[in-house]
């Protein structure tokens, strides 16, 4: 288990959607983008802490990836301002968002797919003076530079294991190598603020819990990781803060355990059972008893005992039930 | 007839016009190839370059050195024209505003109002003067003695600048895509917002791509005049497609591809123009000499689309560059 940031050392102040941060590196005020009709993001205040890693979940639709286009500079909003280390950001390019210190990555992966891993992560590097076109025509000016971004591109491949990769085009990759290797390339320009939108989707899990120790390490080395994620026990595992969005809306924030109990949370996203593992026979009578449905908890018990499985909660249960059950299953039938 | 037919064919490996189709090419290969950009009007960057030198040299009496540069101004100024407003936008439009543009260029100039500096229809006569006034080989035929191939000193020295030009275009194109600046450019081909989100200016390297390529289309439209007349319908979009034909033929994202390319398919045409024109007079083929023409077009149609279908990266290509598939 990783170690959490104390929510203590992110705020002092009550506990509300838009608190205030001791050390915020992003401040978004009165943030709103409409799509016609659609108000995809409305958040009136919000702020980042800096050091921590702080998880964006929500419902689909719920605004989230449209809110990190906002902030990264793919999107412009129709009001607000926000501050990037007290930068006002409003109007600046998504590229220069980047060189800024603010690094994303793509919930479809943005692999460059006809490219090599190595000169994928090369394109991460700044500051080498080769991509200037007048430049680049003389090898000697940008070669020393090339070199130690080469090198650089190498701890990182091979931290993320990658390396023995790095002459593969990255089509080659399999989905989840695409995602490490975007998550790498983000690294080449050491940035302050790492942006990961959904970086566990579709990544199996072995890889995912690699992924998550690769997150808990960008901390450790004093980024900032802001994520959007749909798995609980990720966020659960890893996150200091939640922020949770709804209806373009930031609906509440806070420390996992406190966030995830929260009634408002439940409805908008979690859902009464999200804790439940509806795999299993006893995740599923849980729920059918929640539902008070005699039907389901029947069908869900004669399913148990034919796979010879005992039923907890099974001996109690015929001597309440027994008269009125049989009866409702047989007229249903 | 007699054999001739293939010396003429071997002769199109010289020739200027074949150098002027491979420059041309180079920078469709740096547009579509390599950065991805969709220039269906690279006819039109030829007529800029083109009408700037004939233009400046024959009509203002320009010194060489200033018409040359002329062309090469006139293609960035286009090139700006044609990419700031659309380069911001989707890769399509960029394709739809340059066919587009290149055939306002071409009606344009066609127009009796302008026929005082653009010559209308007739086009301009007598860009090569200032040309050829500087050509520094002695007076006389050279080449081969008794074949097709012997040519005088003016027809020697556009060969020479024509394919010095392309050398050294292959040269620049090899330096640049081997360098960082390379690499940008063909990350924006892979994907744009990617590349963006690595903090480069996207914006600006697509407009310094196009404006390579088309500074290179400019020079390659200056090439296509000098051995011969300035024709305003010889910029049709028709010329665009034989260039892009040329690309695939070689190989789209490749030095050499475009070179190659503009070679085999300017031997071709003459080899079976030749070939035709020998099936006609023996009675073997039912046609006519006017049908040779077409018909010359419809061979390369389905050797291209062989070619597209069993070996869609070109001569040059390799698989695994091939974006657009």
């Amino acid at each position: 288990m990783p170690e959490k940031t104390l929510v203590s050392d992110i705020t002092d102040d009550v506990i509300v959607p838009g608190v205030k941060k001791k050390d915020p590196i992003v401040v978004a005020h009165a943030v709103s983008r409409r799509f016609g009709g659609l108000t995809a993001v409305d958040v009136a205040h919000l702020e980042i802490p800096r050091g921590s890693i702080t998880a964006l979940i929500g419902p689909n639709g719920a605004g989230k990836t449209t809110f990190f286009n906002l902030l990264t500079g793919f999107d412009k909003p129709n009001t607000g301002n926000w501050t990037f280390k007290g930068k006002s950001l409003a109007g600046v390019p998504a590229f220069k968002v980047s060189r800024m210190g603010m690094v994303r990555t793509f919930q479809l992966t943005k692999a460059l797919s006809g490219m090599t891993v190595l000169e994928n992560m090369r394109l991460g590097a700044t500051k080498q003076g080769g991509e200037n076109i007048f430049v680049s025509l003389f090898k000697p000016l940008w070669k020393a530079k090339e070199d130690e971004i080469t090198e650089r591109a190498m701890q990182l491949l091979a931290k993320f294991k990658l390396d023995t990769k790095k002459d593969d085009y990255a089509s080659s990759l399999s989905g989840g190598q695409k995602k490490l290797l975007e998550m790498a390339r983000a690294l080449m320009s050491s940035p302050e603020l790492v942006m990961l939108d959904e970086p566990m989707a579709g990544v199996n899990p072995a890889l995912t819990q690699s992924l998550l120790g690769h997150i808990v390490n960008l901390k450790d080395e004093g980024m900032t990781v802001l994520f959007v994620e749909h798995d609980m026990h990720m966020v659960n595992t890893i996150a200091d803060w939640v922020i949770v969005m709804a209806e373009g809306k930031v609906v509440a924030e806070g420390p996992p355990s406190t966030v995830m109990s929260d009634p408002a949370v439940i409805d908008a996203y979690l859902g009464a059972h999200h804790a439940t593992d509806l795999g299993t026979i006893e995740g599923q009578l849980e729920v059918a008893e929640e539902m008070q449905s005699d039907l389901i908890r029947n069908e869900v018990e004669q399913d148990a005992e034919a796979a010879g499985i005992a039923v907890p909660g099974h001996e109690s249960a015929p001597t309440a039930d027994a008269p009125s059950t049989p009866v409702d299953t047989e007229e249903k039938k | 007839m007699n054999g001739n037919f293939i010396w003429l064919a071997i002769g199109q490996i010289f020739d200027p016009t074949v150098a002027a189709y491979a420059l041309a090419t180079i920078g469709l290969v740096i547009h579509f190839g390599f950065t991805g950009l969709l220039n269906f009007g690279q006819a039109g960057f030829m007529a800029v370059g083109g009408y700037a030198f004939a233009i400046t040299s024959v009509i203002y009496s320009w010194p060489l050195w200033g018409s040359f540069l002329a062309a090469i101004v006139a293609a960035t100024i286009f090139a700006l024209i044609l990419g700031i407003p659309t380069l911001r936008l989707r890769a399509d439009y960029l394709s739809i505003v340059t066919i587009a543009a290149a055939e306002i260029i071409r009606l344009s100039v066609k127009t009796p109002e302008f026929s005082d500096v653009t010559g209308g229809s007739e086009g301009i006569n007598g860009a090569a003067r200032a040309f050829n006034a500087v050509n520094p080989l002695p007076e006389g035929r050279f080449g081969l003695m008794g074949t097709p191939l012997v040519y005088n000193q003016d027809q020697w020295w556009i060969r020479i600048v024509g394919w010095g030009l392309v050398a050294l275009a292959c040269l620049l194109v090899f330096l640049l895509m081997r360098s960082p600046w390379g690499r940008v450019i063909m990350g924006i081909r892979e994907d744009e917002d990617a590349v963006r989100s690595l903090g480069k200016n996207v914006f600006s390297y697509k407009i310094q791509a196009l404006i390579l390529g088309g500074v290179l289309g400019g020079l390659a439209g200056v090439v296509f005049i000098l051995p011969r007349s300035l024709q305003p319908d010889n910029y049709g979009t028709q010329l665009t497609f034989f260039l892009y034909t040329i690309m695939l033929l070689g190989g789209a994202a490749t030095v050499f591809g475009p070179v190659v390319g503009s070679i085999i398919f300017w031997v071709t045409l003459s080899l079976t123009d030749g070939l035709l024109s020998l099936g006609i007079e023996a009675g073997v083929l039912p046609l006519t000499t006017t049908q040779t023409g077409p018909i010359r077009f419809i061979i390369v149609g389905v050797a291209l689309m062989l070619l597209v279908i069993f070996r869609p990266q070109g001569i040059f290509g390799k698989k695994k560059d091939l974006h657009f598939a």
